[in-house]
C-alpha cells in the first residue's frame, strides 16, 4: 500500500521540473514540452485522488484535460511553424517584435 | 516494503529521471523522445491507481498522437539544437531559485492537507472503459459535447495558422 502523498509529492516534483524547464529552456519546443510535462503532473494528482477517494469523477476530468492538451498542441505547434516561417528560428529570445 | 511500495519507488525514480533527461537534454529529438517514456511510466503508475482507461489513453493520445506531432514539427523545421543565448545572464540562476521555491510550496501544500490514506488494491472494474462511457455520456454529456467543438476548433485554427496566403503578404 502507497500513502497518496508519496503520489501528489511526485505530481509536485514533476510540475516543479515542467516549470523550471519553462523558465530556463529557450527553444520554443521545449517550452511545450514542459507544458506538457506539467499538465501531466496534474493528471497525476487528479488520479491519485481519484483513487483514494474511490470515486471516478477525477478520471473524467483527466480525459477532458488529455483533450484540451491535444487541441493546444495542434494549435501551438501551427503557431511555432508559423513563427518559424517569419523569423527562420523558434530560439524565444529572438521573438521580441510585436509585429514581425 | 510492499511490491506495490518497490513499484512506486522504481517507476517515481525513472519518471523523475526522465523529466529531468527531457530537460537537460541539448538536442530536442532526444528530449521528446525522454518525454515518450515519461509519459508511458506514468501510464504504469494509473494502472496501479486502476485507472485502465486513463493510461491506455495516456499511450495513445500523449505517447502516441502527441509526441509523433511533437517529432514531425522539430523534423520539418530542422532545430534540434539551439546555441546558448546571452540575453539574460541572471536568468538561470534567478529560474533555478524561483524553481526550488516553487517545489517547497508545492510539497508542502500537496502532503500537508488532510487529504491522507493509502492507495487501495484496484478492483476490477474500477475505471474500465464501460464504467467511464457510462459517466461520460450520462452525468458529463454537456462537457463531453462542448469537448468536440474545441477539438473541431482547434482543427480548424491549426489549418488556418498554417496556411500559407496564395496573395503573397504573410
Amino acid at each position: 500500500m502507497v500513502p497518496v502523498t508519496y503520489y501528489v509529492a511526485l505530481s509536485a516534483v514533476l510540475f516543479t521540473i515542467g516549470a523550471l524547464g519553462v523558465l530556463i529552456r529557450r527553444n520554443a519546443l521545449i517550452i511545450f514540452m514542459s507544458i506538457e510535462l506539467m499538465l501531466n503532473a496534474a493528471n497525476l494528482a487528479f488520479v491519485a485522488f481519484a483513487s483514494v477517494n474511490g470515486i471516478l469523477d477525477g478520471q473524467i476530468f483527466v480525459f477532458f484535460i488529455m483533450t484540451v492538451a491535444a487541441a493546444e498542441v495542434a494549435v501551438g505547434l501551427a503557431l511555432i511553424v508559423a513563427i518559424f516561417r517569419t523569423k527562420k528560428s523558434i530560439d524565444v529570445d529572438q521573438i521580441n517584435m510585436l509585429k514581425g | 516494503m510492499t511490491i506495490n511500495l518497490f513499484l512506486f519507488l522504481v517507476l517515481a525514480v525513472v519518471v523523475v529521471a526522465t523529466a529531468l533527461g527531457m530537460l537537460f537534454s541539448k538536442n530536442a529529438v532526444y528530449s521528446a523522445l525522454f518525454l515518450v517514456l515519461n509519459f508511458s511510466t506514468v501510464a504504469v503508475f494509473y494502472l496501479l491507481l486502476g485507472a485502465p482507461f486513463i493510461a491506455l489513453t495516456q499511450v495513445t493520445v500523449y505517447a502516441g498522437a502527441i509526441m509523433v506531432l511533437f517529432l514531425f514539427v522539430i523534423m520539418l523545421l530542422g532545430t534540434e539544437e539551439l546555441e546558448e543565448s546571452k540575453v539574460l545572464p541572471w536568468q538561470k540562476p534567478t529560474a533555478l531559485f524561483l524553481a526550488f521555491v516553487l517545489l517547497v510550496e508545492g510539497i508542502y501544500l500537496m502532503v500537508m492537507q488532510k487529504t491522507t490514506g493509502l492507495i487501495p488494491t484496484p478492483v476490477a472494474d474500477a475505471g474500465s472503459p464501460e464504467v467511464i462511457g457510462n459517466m461520460l455520456f450520462n452525468k458529463y454529456l454537456l462537457p463531453f459535447e462542448a469537448t468536440s467543438i474545441l477539438l473541431l476548433v482547434a482543427m480548424v485554427g491549426a489549418i488556418v495558422l498554417t496556411l500559407k496566403k496564395k496573395g503573397g503578404q504573410n
